[in-house]
This record gives structure tokens, sequence and C-alpha cells, in this order.
């Protein structure tokens, strides 16, 4: 590892853009209109520490899972750039390329469609190690029971099938995959959504034990605000594709600074049973990623836009605060 | 609340559902009883499979026909499952309303969204057809789809997963009824669109005193809009109680289980306290306290018989041997 390495962040991502080309409708193509282009990812720039935790949340369509994928080079970006350990990854190819896939896993939402149904849970996790080359032989046995406690599943699992386990086991299973590899960093996109309640709290906790076990670092994606800010070190808030405040999370809880954080932390349910009011926390529908309102996407629902926000993107800068927030009026008083 | 002061409009007595599957008999609902008033908002919730959506579509006679139900479910004065289906027909949806789990498979993918607001507006109201038009897009309009007048026009599919929910309850309040049953309303949507939506049902509740059971798994969402609360558990409701007295200090272990499994947003990274186990197949017969075998309060004496619902408070009661264990708990912590 060269000096760098050493001093940067695990992950740097910087001004990752991500576009679709929709299909041209019929009216389109008569109109003579190109088709029409979705920014999924816009322009967005964040960083995840060693052994830390970063939590990203954002409403259905704000370009989560996109960013995932772009990550781990599931998708390719359009621009910008990923770096893990000061390489930029986007470059590299063959062997490389496989060394940087083994070392950053990703864990899905839905743990019955990620896991191949034909094979067994033993086959599953040793497929991963003899792809990687990283046992062979009786060590592959060992390790998979290595992996199965790791996860808190029985060894039995092994002879096991996924439609054999509950939503909660066959995320376990879905983790072990990604921990065969022995990776340094976990992007985790959903990864308690699908399972009950009860449930969610087994999953939780063993990302949080495997996180200070193995030194992991952790993206955590997740639309449900108390859990991410009981595992996040730090909080990314999307919308519409770019990211609009990012820092530390208990400090973003207990003092949002972007009217859109605000609005979303008072839009989210408390447990503690309180006056009921009428009043919404914000108001307006979601606008369509195809045309997102022009300056800042926000504007149409923000109750402090002025006519600046309406024409001119806000980037996401200190605006005399302790961490970065893409918003004009940020640090001005009004909000 | 005001809500005692008002006789129930539905009292629901010991349902009972089954369901007869090639594998045997599904005891999906077991002595289930609750009340709703007028202006009050009854939340129900319980683990996935508990029997919440099966316990909703009962009360309307809307289950498949492996289903049977017994019991009684008395909507003002008149038992619907005995009722005649005519009866029944002009029931569902002026009387009762209800917005399913599924938007997809409630709306009828042949029609547009304002052919269906009109169905209900023309059943059940005396309207001319302008005039119906016009309710018809403020239905839209209070239900926040924008430029309503234009897409009240629109099918099902042309609409995304939250609009779809959003119809389905304009066209579950084009009839004004006196209660609604709602089915997870907001839990494919986006919590700022979430609480426009429950803002918005907490409105008709107060304004015109609309009774409403909301099925939720969201306890946050409980505790926000919900005057009281039954909790399910296998088929049987376990719990029931005024919501701040329930939170504060549940009497029933599985209840306590649940509430202590979610993160409480002050301990940040400490571990969660999962509830281990699964619940029980509903299609073998349960011995005891369905809860049991996960229990952290068990003794010797729940697994030998079913705890009876007991009285365990004002207005609360509690299926569970160790409530009085729970109760001191809680005056300590
Ligand atoms: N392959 C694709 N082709 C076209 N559009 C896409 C594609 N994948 C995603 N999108 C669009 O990009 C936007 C971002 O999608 P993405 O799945 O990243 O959102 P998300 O934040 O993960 O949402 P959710 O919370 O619902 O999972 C959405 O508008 C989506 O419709
Ligand atoms: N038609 C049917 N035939 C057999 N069993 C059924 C049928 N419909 C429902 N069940 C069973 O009844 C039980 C209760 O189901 P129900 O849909 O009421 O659960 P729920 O509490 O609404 O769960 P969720 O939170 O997942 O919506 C489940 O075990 C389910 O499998
Ligand atoms: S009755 Fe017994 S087993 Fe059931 S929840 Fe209470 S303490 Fe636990
Ligand atoms: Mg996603
Ligand atoms: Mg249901």
């Amino acid at each position: 590892m060269n000096a760098v390495a050493a001093s940067a962040p695990l992950l740097e991502v910087d001004d990752l853009g991500k576009s679709f080309t929709l299909r041209r409708t019929a009216w389109d193509g008569l109109r003579g209109r190109a088709a029409p282009v979705l920014r999924a990812v816009n322009g967005v720039s964040f960083a995840v520490e060693r052994g830390r935790t970063l939590g990203i949340v954002g409403e259905s369509g704000c370009g989560k899972s996109t960013l995932a994928r772009c990550l781990v080079r599931l998708l390719e970006p359009d621009n910008g750039s990923v770096r893990f350990e000061g390489v930029d990854v986007l470059r590299l190819e063959g062997a490389e390329r496989r060394a940087f896939n083994r070392r950053v896993q990703m864990v899905f939402q839905d743990p019955y469609g990620s896991l191949n149904p034909r094979l067994s849970v033993g086959d599953c996790l040793s497929e991963a190690l003899v792809v990687h080359d990283l046992a062979r032989g009786p060590a592959v046995a060992r390790r998979v029971e290595e992996l199965l406690d790791l996860v808190h599943l029985p060894r039995d699992a092994a002879d096991r099938y996924p439609h054999e386990f509950s939503g909660g086991q066959r995320q376990r299973i879905g983790i072990a995959r990604a921990l065969a590899v022995e990776p340094s960093l976990i992007i985790a996109d959903e990864p308690v959504s699908a399972l009950d309640v009860s449930v969610q709290a087994q999953i939780v906790n063993l990302f949080l034990e495997l996180q200070e076990r193995l030194g992991l670092a952790l993206v955590f994606i997740t639309h449900d605000l108390r859990l991410v800010r009981h595992v996040s070190h730090d909080l990314a808030v999307m919308y519409l594709g770019r990211v609009l405040e990012t820092g530390p999370t208990e400090r973003i809880f207990s003092a949002p600074r972007h009217p859109y954080t605000q609005a979303l932390l008072a839009a989210a349910p408390q447990m503690t049973p309180r006056r009921r009011s009428r009043d919404e926390a914000v108001r307006g529908e979601l606008p369509s990623p195809v045309a997102p309102p022009p300056g800042c996407a926000f504007h149409p629902r923000c109750p402090i836009a002025q006519p600046i926000c309406r024409e001119r993107v806000p980037a996401l800068e200190p605006r005399g605060g302790d961490w970065p927030v893409a918003c004009h009026l940020a640090g001005s008083g009004a909000s | 609340m005001s809500a005692r002061l008002t006789e129930p409009v539905l009292r629901v007595d010991n349902l009972g559902v089954r369901f007869d599957t090639p594998r045997g008999a599904v005891n999906a609902v077991s002595g289930v009883s609750l009340t709703v008033g007028a202006g009050e908002v009854l939340g129900l919730v319980g683990e996935s499979g508990s029997g919440k959506s099966v316990t909703l579509r009962a009360l309307m006679r809307l289950l498949r026909r492996n289903a049977t139900a017994s019991g009684r479910v008395i909507w003002r004065g008149e038992d619907l499952l005995a009722a005649p289906e005519r009866r029944l027909r002009e029931v569902r949806g002026r009387e009762i309303a209800m917005i399913f789990q599924e938007p997809m498979t409630a709306l009828n993918p042949v029609l547009t969204i304002a052919q269906q607001i009109d169905e209900s507006l023309v059943a059940h109201r005396n309207l001319d057809e302008r005039a119906r038009r016009a309710r018809a897009v403020e239905l839209l309009d209070l239900v926040g789809i924008p430029s309503a007048s234009v897409r009240l026009d629109n099918y099902p599919h042309e609409f995304s997963g939250g609009m779809r929910q959003r119809a389905m309850i304009a066209i579950a309040l084009a009839a004004e009824p006196s209660l609604l049953l709602a089915d997870e309303p907001t839990t494919a949507l986006d919590v700022t669109i979430q609480d426009q939506i429950l803002k918005l049902l907490l409105g008709l509740v107060a304004d015109l005193g609309m009774a409403m059971i909301l099925v939720t798994h969201d306890l946050g969402v409980v505790a926000e809009t919900c005057d009281r609360v039954c909790v399910m558990y296998a088929g049987r409701v376990v719990e029931s109680g005024p919501v701040s007295a329930v939170f504060a200090s549940p009497r029933h272990a599985y209840t306590h289980a649940l509430l202590r499994s979610m993160p409480s947003g002050e301990a940040a990274r400490q571990p969660l306290t999962p509830i281990q186990g699964q619940p029980p197949r509903l299609d073998r017969p349960i011995v005891g306290c369905a809860f049991a075998p996960r229990c952290a309060f068990v003794m010797d004496a729940c697994r030998a018989a079913t705890p009876p619902l007991m009285l365990v408070g004002e207005g609360r009661e509690a299926a569970c041997l160790a409530a009085d264990r729970l109760a001191a708990l809680e005056t300590v912590a």
C-alpha cells in the first residue's frame, strides 16, 4: 500500500453521474424529439472511511440503488470517479477488476431473488471461495462452517436449499456469501426492508457485530430513518439523483440543515405517541425524474424557496456550517 | 378522548376464520373481538401472517371461497356475517369502504380512474353527471394527485404505485363512508407522501366523524395516528388498549418484545433486541400461548392452556400470564 492509499478514505466518490435513456414514445418520434433521458444519479460525491458506516437515505426512485450498482460496477457510470484505497476503480480491468470485485461486496434487498435456488447453501458459499481461489480441498468445507457460524446459522444449513429458510435466514445466507470473499466494504441495498420488524433487528445486529469483529466498512441504503439513525456514523440524504446534505448522522438528526432533510425528518413517524397535528411536513408530489424542476430540484415543495432557487442548482458546500448542504439559503438564517 | 363517549359503530364478537386447504385447515383468525367508534382510529398491528388482512376482509365478507367465518360482526345493530348478500352490497363501498393492501389487484385495470370513482358516486350519491365529474376531480386533488382533471382519464397502469394507492383512497372516500378499513394504506409510499395521506385521513376522521381501522406494521404510524391499538399474534388479539398506555407499558410479552426490537433513536449502534424464532404454523393445533416458544417471560402455565384476555387497566386487555410482571418492570424502568 502506498502513502496515498493509506491516507485516502476507503471509498471516495466524486461527481458521479448515471443516466438512462428511456424508450422514445411514438409521440416523441412524431415531434422529432430525442428519447427522454433520466438522470438517475447526478453529481454525487461522498466518502466512506474504513470501519465506518455511511447511511444513504432518500425517497423511492431518488437513485439509491443505481448509485449502489455504480459503486460495484454492476452499472457503468457515465461520468465522475470512484476511488477505492485511492485507486480509480472505473479504469480497472482483468485481474485488478476481479480483485476489486472481491473487496467490495453487495447485499441486496430481496433475500429470495438474490440466491440461486438450485445451489445448496454450502455450494453457494464454496463457489465464491473457489472462484476467487480463497480456499482449496478440505479448507473449503472448514471455511463454509466458519461463515455459517459468523452469521449465526446452524452448520447443517450447508446441505439445505434457500427455499427451506425464512426471509431473515436467507438474508443471513446472502451476507455469508458476501463475507466469503473477505471484503473490506459491503454495500447493503435495503437489506432488511423485506423482513418483518422483529426479524430486522437480528440482521441489524449481525451487521453491527460483523463490523466490530472484521473492521468492515458499510454503505447502508434504506428508506427507514429510525434504522439509518441507529446504524450509521455518517449520512447522505438524496433527492432526485443528488446528495442534498451529508455529514455526521447524529448531528444531522438533531439539526438538519437542508429544508428537504428537515421535512423528511418531520414526516417520519415517531415512536412516542404525540399530539396529532394536521400540518403536513411538506406539500406536493415527488417530481418526475425525467423532467426534474430547474434550479434546486426541491424548490416546488420547499417552504422557503426564493427566486434564485428556481434558477441555479445549489452546489453541495459547507455554507458556513460543519458539513456540506446543497441549499442556496443554508447558513443565511432563512431556514 | 371523545371516542369513549360514543357508542361503537362496529362491534366484532369472537370472529373466527378458517381456510380449508389441500394440506388441512388453517385457523387464520380465532376469537377476535374489537370495537370502533365514530371519530375513532383503531390500529391493528402484528407480525406478517398474524391475520390482520383476513380480519378486515372478513368484516366485509370479502374472503376467498375456501374460507369459513364464524362469530358476529355487528354494524349498526345488524350482523353482517348473517346478512343477505344484497344487503352487503349496499354496505360495501357506501357505509363501509376498504383500502386494500395491494392497490393493483383492487383497481379494475380496464376502467379509467374517473369511471371507478364515478361507479362509487353513482351508487351512493344523488349527483348529476357534471357534479360527479367535479366531485371526482376534487377527490383526486384531495389525495394529492397533481393535474387531477387530466389524470382522471388515465387507466390504473398509467399511474405509479403511490398514485394507485391514492386513487384507491379517492375511490374509497367517494361515498363518504362511516367506516374506513385501511389495510397498509401508506406502506408503498414515501415518508413525506405517507405523512400527507395520513393527515388527510385524520382530517376526515375529525371533520366527518368517520371511524377507521388502520392496519400497519409501522408502530410509528400507530403512535401518531391511532387512538387505540389491537396487537395480533397468530390470529388472535393478544393486547388492546389506548395507544399511549400500551406503548408506555405493554402488558403482553409479545407487545413488549415488539416495541423493544425497534431502534429507539437513543442508543445508536447498540445491539437491538430481536424476537428470536418464528411465529407458529396456523395449520397445526396451538396448545397454550402461541408466543410461548419465543417468549422471555414464559412459565409452565403458559404452555398448558391459551391465556384468556383479561382486564389489565382502564380500557386495556391482555392475554398474557406475565402481565403483572410486565407492569412492574415498566414502572421500575
Ligand atoms: N435500467 C433502468 N432504465 C431506466 N430507468 C431506470 C433504470 N433503473 C433505474 N431507473 C430509474 O432511475 C431512477 C432511480 O432508480 P433507483 O432504483 O436507483 O431508485 P432507488 O432510490 O433505489 O428507489 P427505491 O427506494 O424505490 O429502491 C428511477 O426513476 C428509476 O425509475
Ligand atoms: N386463501 C387462503 N388460504 C389459506 N390460507 C390463507 C388464505 N388467506 C390467508 N391465509 C393465511 O392466513 C394467515 C393470515 O394472513 P393475513 O393475510 O391476514 O396476514 P397479515 O397479518 O395481513 O400479514 P401481512 O402483514 O403480511 O399482510 C396467513 O398465515 C395466511 O397464510
Ligand atoms: S402468556 Fe406467557 S408465553 Fe405468552 S406472552 Fe405472556 S408470558 Fe409469554
Ligand atoms: Mg432501490
Ligand atoms: Mg396483510
